[in-house]
């Protein structure tokens, strides 16, 4: 799923410094899952903004809505009776949310409450860890399952590098080397030649690299499914 | 290992069957090639070839394709070092065709230190292709093909090296990618700074006994400690360094102002086991911000003179 953090309270209280009136717009989607843009979390934020605000003798009025989801123009339409009767409208989704927000209500203005972090999952009880980079061309398979280009810092293809120390990357003591994961488990299951190759240069243009990126599925685009 | 592959001075000593002894050079934190130009006196005639580093410890500095320019107008000769962080492939194949014309013939191929060490960790890295690949594209470009497979006018000639950490982890696995790189183009290896002779001792015999050493020279990586707290500082926060309690000791164990000469005196008993070494075939000295000390170590090592090619 998509992970996210929150942005501080002092960056939102910012953002919505000239709004006497605002909408907070939760959505159900990665960033329920992940407990940072669900409705309990809309309704966190909105008590914090509405203390602070009246604290600094300056009041806002908060509306509260959580849609099904903020990447799907079926559910941004929901707000369309009522979007401009803010000031300002401030979304807790990923950063797709906003800009979906933004396309469809060109009059709006849309703040992002969340830093959009990676694709990951939760390793422990309020724990997430990237596990891709969405880089277009899925090789996990050569590796064991264990991807070199979001996990290794460096996203070598041929690691582990010199900084690799007791199964810790050289960046931080709480990150994993993943090349020294993809070398044990290669040991163990007595396939370590798999690795004595030299790859085909990564050809980046199905990342980000490439531009914008889109995806068609043509048999939905034609109605046929 | 007889034909020549770039005609540089290293390949010709190493070629030959010398000892080789090379050194290094850090690029000024500015535009001074005075100062520059100061440090390479004092490796002048008593190296085969120095490295100059690029941006080392992901810190900013004059480019090494720039420094290395300027060594090679002095009539030295270079190592070119280039890591994968900076550069993206087009930058890559531009800086070794540029690094060609002005008289650099050999490069060493490495991933780089993360930035986040350095003094720009905000810094977006690159990480196009790993050292690994880099290898793989000098010897491509040398062959007279870019990465695309188009023909090259002129194909830069350059001798290859790569770099081999035998003390970081997994340590079993680290012969193997020796043997990678090896395999992906690598004509010569410069280690990391060796510290841990028992377990250096270890795997050359793992290279020797892969028959690694008759395929690539492999060059030992020697830093001369300048006293023990230097040596207690890389052992605690430079990552992929082994340094033994042993070494801190014995460093210990003589007076503060004497503790650089014990340094000198490791290093050059460290360099005589080398010449003896099976699979070894010369030593790289890394004088880090010490090059002064380089003539003396040459001469107490009894490297000198370096042979005339």
């Amino acid at each position: 799923m998509i992970v996210a953090d929150r942005k501080s309270l002092e960056e939102i209280l910012e953002m919505v410094a000239d709004c006497k009136k605002i909408l907070i717009v939760g959505c159900k989607g990665c960033v329920t899952v992940c407990n940072v843009g669900g409705i309990k979390e809309v309704e966190i934020l909105s008590s914090s903004l509405e203390i602070a605000r009246k604290k600094a003798g300056n009041d806002i009025e908060i509306e509260m809505k959580t849609l099904e989801r903020q990447c799907d123009n079926e559910y941004i339409e929901q707000l369309s009776e009522t979007v401009n009767d803010y000031d300002a409208v401030v979304s807790m989704a990923c950063g797709v949310g906003p800009q979906f927000l933004s396309e469809m209500y060109r009059d709006q203005k849309f703040f992002p409450a969340l830093n959009t972090t990676f694709f990951g999952g939760a390793t422990e009880h309020g724990v997430w860890e990237e596990r891709c980079a969405g880089c277009g061309t899925c090789i996990i398979h050569k590796y064991d399952g264990l991807c070199p280009i979001a996990r290794c810092a460096k996203s070598l293809l041929h690691g582990p590098c010199g900084g690799s120390s007791n199964s810790v990357c050289e960046i931080s003591k709480d990150t994993e080397c993943v090349w020294d994961l993809i070398v044990r488990k290669k040991m163990e299951q007595g396939r370590l030649e798999d690795l004595f190759i030299v790859n085909d240069f990564k050809d980046w243009r199905s990342a980000r690299d490439g531009g914008p990126r889109r995806s068609i599925r043509e048999e939905l685009v034609q109605g046929n499914i | 290992m007889s034909e020549l592959k770039s005609g540089s001075n290293l390949e010709k000593v190493l070629n030959a069957g010398y000892f080789a002894f090379t050194g290094e050079c850090g690029p000024p934190k500015g535009a001074n090639v005075e100062h520059l130009t100061e440090k390479f006196k004092f490796l002048k005639g008593n190296v085969d070839a120095v490295n100059i580093t690029d941006n080392q410890t992901a810190v900013v500095r004059m480019s090494s394709l720039a420094a290395s320019a300027l060594l090679v107008q002095e009539g030295m000769e270079a190592n070119f070092q280039m890591v994968c962080r900076d550069r993206n492939r087009l930058a890559m194949m531009a800086d070794i065709l540029g690094a060609h014309a002005l008289g650099i013939r050999n490069m060493l191929c490495l991933s780089g230190d993360h930035q986040t060490f350095g003094n720009h960790p905000e810094a977006k890295n690159v990480h196009d292709i790993d050292s690994m690949q880099l290898i793989r594209l000098v010897k491509t470009m040398r062959e007279g093909k870019f990465m695309n497979g188009d023909d090259i006018d002129v194909p830069p000639k350059m001798f290859i090296g790569a770099a081999c950490n035998p003390f970081a982890d997994p340590y079993e696995y680290r012969v193997y990618r020796l043997a990678n790189k090896i395999e992906a183009g690598a004509d010569f290896i410069q280690t990391q700074c060796i510290f841990n002779m028992e377990k250096f001792r270890d795997f050359m015999k793992k290279v020797v006994d892969m028959g690694l050493h008759e395929k690539c020279y492999i060059l030992a990586g020697v830093t001369p400690m300048k006293n023990a707290g230097m040596a207690n500082f890389m052992s605690k926060f430079v990552p992929g360094m082994d340094i033994p309690d042993d070494l801190i000791k014995r460093l210990k164990s003589v007076d503060k102002r004497d503790q650089s000469e014990e340094g000198i005196k490791f290093a050059l008993e460290q360099i005589e086991e080398f010449k003896e070494m099976e699979g070894v075939a010369g030593v790289h000295l890394m004088a880090i911000e010490w090059e002064h000390k380089v003539p003396e170590i040459a001469e107490r090592a009894k490297v000198l003179p370096r042979p005339q090619m």
